[in-house]
């Protein structure tokens, strides 16, 4: 009894004990906090990889891809249609993105990757990346456009009206302009002007494709059809003046941009061609938006020669490189890739789940929040040596009255279990704080940034960086309960030196203690 | 020393007890074979020059410390060799102390401060149902030493000598058939020392309570029923009180 009447005291009387008790508190709201964010990001980029890649995808071993799409289909829904909801054909293949911004030819190297927009929409989710599907909004959040289409349009590849008005008034222009340059005796532009950014594409463009149907109807579009990334095609602008950062667009749905790729075959040829851009694509997951570009499934056939005999599109036999898979129930995805595994020949298929391709990015994001636990987990562990320090100090402090105690029979356990209840309480309310703190931290975390930001004047969390509208949090219940029980054993730890010390002094010398 | 042998109900003994302090390399020898023995009832008053040993027989009878030689007896039973946790119950129930420094806990109240060797003996559980009887018997000693009024008092609010009252009652509280007084007015005004005095003359007479007291006073040594003088580690003379 009279250890805990004891313990309570030391702890109302100690304010020193207050030092460790928030040190151990700021350690688990800490952890909390950044185990919460982390795992907010991590789930976010998660389901964001998920919606795109689609749960499953067979895969060709070679970039040739493997033919007739339709036979793979069959044969996947004959050894495991139960488990599909839907699948989608397309062909990856690296190229690379030219455009013309600022008097300069931008390249960026892409992964090119032709679609069915419609059975892809189905297979993971594609429409609402895409920009035509959100409303655009000015600085304040107004929308200034609505969105072009409804959520349940299926993706198509026409480029819609407004754009294709403009479209139409620019290459009017740049007609009106070339007329005017023939009549001034041909002279070539200096360089600057859209006439100049044609010619160059005309130049690069006669290497290979037979794109040269252009501009037979004013404006009219090409026939290779592209949904571009949206950090390929833009960048942020920190706006000094405003303090802001602004998105700056290189290119918009309308403009025609160069595309160059390999064809299929034993020996790869460079193929390039012009393609309009009907959309701009924007997950969120930078390695997406600064990286894919869609484009028509049976144009990049075509162009790749994917078509056997390339000669009649009509009935020709095509080839993919990959089929997308989604199934009813992710769980089953053991026994799908199983199966699929058994039924294709290993030489030409691989089967893998959308965690598998993005095992490495995964197990980093894993391995990164392993680290930071153990580094936060750390700071507890200061908090424990904090503690230590303190309960010797105490000790000593209350040496005589140890020798007392002893004096009126008090066993040695008896006084060791004070200090160890005394940590014990320490870490308990220091960790009950702390989660408390943490749980509210993380409750109002955006809030507090957007306080952040108004007292510094920085943005502290920024959409245009991160792609979130705020920021993500997740809180495992089973992680909470891991930080605080850790920071108690810790506290516990910490305490049972110092109480060994108090247990294991002499009386009379304690008693002698001045 | 015949005379104390040939007495009835030896309460509590000390034989040929030696102890020595080791201070760095050197060993500092205190009691160099002390023998003394207490009737049941009996109010016996060591005396001594500081250093002398007294303090250390005193420990020694009340456990709180070992002899290096010899043996203490309770009752004619060995008890300096008990196990750890025998000893701790003995000094909880068998003796009581009394320091020169009074020695209550700082954090707890005059109540609570008595209530401690009844909180050390019983189980929390056990304790809390029968708190409330506790409590009562707490309230009517320190009535009996003139407290009743500072029940909620913390030590550092009361006198010097509502302190060493509240230590007598502390020392009462688990019942003792023995209380070790060491100094109990070293550190007193000589009338609060008096008014201390006769309270433990009072407990002795009345409680039939064995009472060994140390002092270098000699005005106080002989209020006594006898006086032990103790010098250089050894028992000198025996005064029997008048």
């Amino acid at each position: 009894m009279y250890k805990f009447l004891l313990c309570t005291r030391y702890l109302r009387t100690r304010y020193i004990a207050l030092a460790s008790i928030i040190s151990v508190m700021l350690g688990v709201a800490t952890m909390i906090v950044v185990n919460s964010v982390m795992a907010g990001f991590s789930h976010e980029m998660r389901s964001r990889i998920h919606e795109i890649l689609a749960d499953m995808v067979l895969e060709a071993m070679s970039m040739d891809g493997n033919q007739d799409p339709d036979w793979q289909m069959e044969k996947i829904r004959e050894v495991a249609g139960q488990y599909i909801e839907d699948m989608s054909p397309t062909v990856e293949v690296y190229g690379l993105l030219t455009f013309r911004y600022g008097g300069q030819y931008i390249p960026r190297p892409v992964t090119l990757i032709g679609i069915e927009p419609a059975s892809k929409n189905r297979v993971g989710d594609l429409a609402i990346h895409l920009e035509n599907y959100k409303p655009t909004k000015d600085d304040n959040g107004n929308i200034v456009r609505p969105a072009e289409y409804a959520l349940d349009h299926d993706p198509g590849w026409d480029l819609p009206a407004t754009f294709m008005e403009s479209r139409r008034l620019r290459a009017m222009e740049r007609q009106a302009m070339r007329n005017h340059d023939e009549d001034d005796d041909g002279a070539q532009a200096d360089g600057h002007g859209e006439q100049a950014d044609d010619a160059l594409l005309e130049k690069l463009g006669q290497t290979a494709t037979d794109d040269k149907g252009k501009e037979e109807a004013l404006g009219a579009l090409m026939k290779a059809r592209l949904y571009v990334g949206a950090q390929l095609i833009s960048f942020p602008f920190p706006d000094k003046n405003e303090k802001k950062t602004r998105t700056v667009w290189m290119c918009q749905p309308g403009d025609d941009v160069m595309i160059s790729t390999v064809s299929a075959g034993k020996s790869p040829e460079p193929r390039s061609f012009h393609a309009t851009i009907v959309d701009v694509f924007k997950s969120g997951m930078s390695e997406y938006d600064s990286n894919l570009v869609f484009m028509n499934l049976d144009e990049l056939q075509r162009i790749r020669g994917m078509i056997d005999p390339p000669d009649d599109p009509e009935r020709g036999v095509r080839s993919i490189t990959s089929i997308q898979i989604k199934l009813k129930d992710f769980k089953d995805a053991k026994i799908v890739a199983d199966r699929l595994q058994a039924a294709f020949p290993p030489g030409f298929y691989t089967v893998r789940t959308w965690e598998q391709k993005q095992g490495p990015l995964l197990a980093a994001v894993d391995v990164e929040s392993t680290i930071l636990n153990v580094l936060l987990f750390m700071i507890i562990a200061v908090a424990g040596f904090g503690i230590l320090a303190i309960f010797f100090m105490i000790v000593v402090e209350k040496t005589r009255d140890i020798g007392i105690l002893k004096s009126l029979g008090a066993s040695s356990q008896g006084v060791m279990s004070i200090f160890v209840s005394y940590g014990l309480s320490l870490g308990m309310v220091g960790s009950g704080v702390g989660v408390v703190v943490g749980l509210l931290f993380v409750r109002y975390i955006n809030e507090i940034e957007r306080a952040l930001t108004y007292i510094t004047g920085r943005k502290v969390f920024d959409e245009t960086i991160y792609y979130f509208p705020s920021i993500p949090t997740r809180v495992d219940a089973f992680t909470v309960l891991w930080v605080a029980s850790g920071a108690i054993l810790i506290a516990i730890m910490a305490s049972i030196l110092p109480a060994r010390r108090a247990a294991l002094l002499h009386p009379v010398q304690a008693l002698r203690h001045e | 020393m015949v005379d104390t042998i040939m007495m009835p109900q030896t309460h509590i003994a000390a034989i040929a007890v030696e102890k020595a302090y080791r201070k760095g390399e050197h060993k500092v020898p205190v009691l160099l074979g002390v023998d003394i023995e207490v009737r049941r009832g009996e109010f016996v008053s060591i005396i001594g020059q500081s250093g002398s040993g007294k303090s250390t027989l005193l420990h020694l009878l009340g456990l709180l410390d070992g002899p290096d030689v010899g043996e203490v007896k309770l009752y004619g039973e060995r008890i300096d060799d008990l196990p750890q946790h025998s000893r701790d119950e003995l000094r909880n129930r068998v003796f009581g102390f009394i320091f020169q420094f009074y020695h209550l806990l700082p954090e707890l109240t005059v109540m609570e401060n008595v209530l401690t060797p009844l909180m050390i003996r019983h189980s929390a559980w056990s304790y809390w149902k029968s708190r409330k009887a506790f409590q009562e018997q707490a309230r009517e000693l320190l009535d009996r030493v003139g407290l009743g009024h500072r029940l909620g008092h913390k030590p550092t609010e009361l006198s010097g000598g509502e302190m060493q009252r509240a230590a007598i009652a502390r020392a009462l509280m688990g019942n003792p058939e023995v209380l070790l007084a060491d100094e109990p007015t070293g550190n007193l005004d000589s009338e609060t020392g008096a008014e201390i005095m006769d309270l433990l003359r009072n407990l002795n007479g009345r409680n039939d309570l064995t009472i060994i007291m140390v002092t270098h006073d000699e005005s106080i040594a002989q209020q006594a029923h006898r006086t032990v003088r103790l010098a250089e580690g050894r028992l000198e003379a025996w005064v029997e009180a008048a």
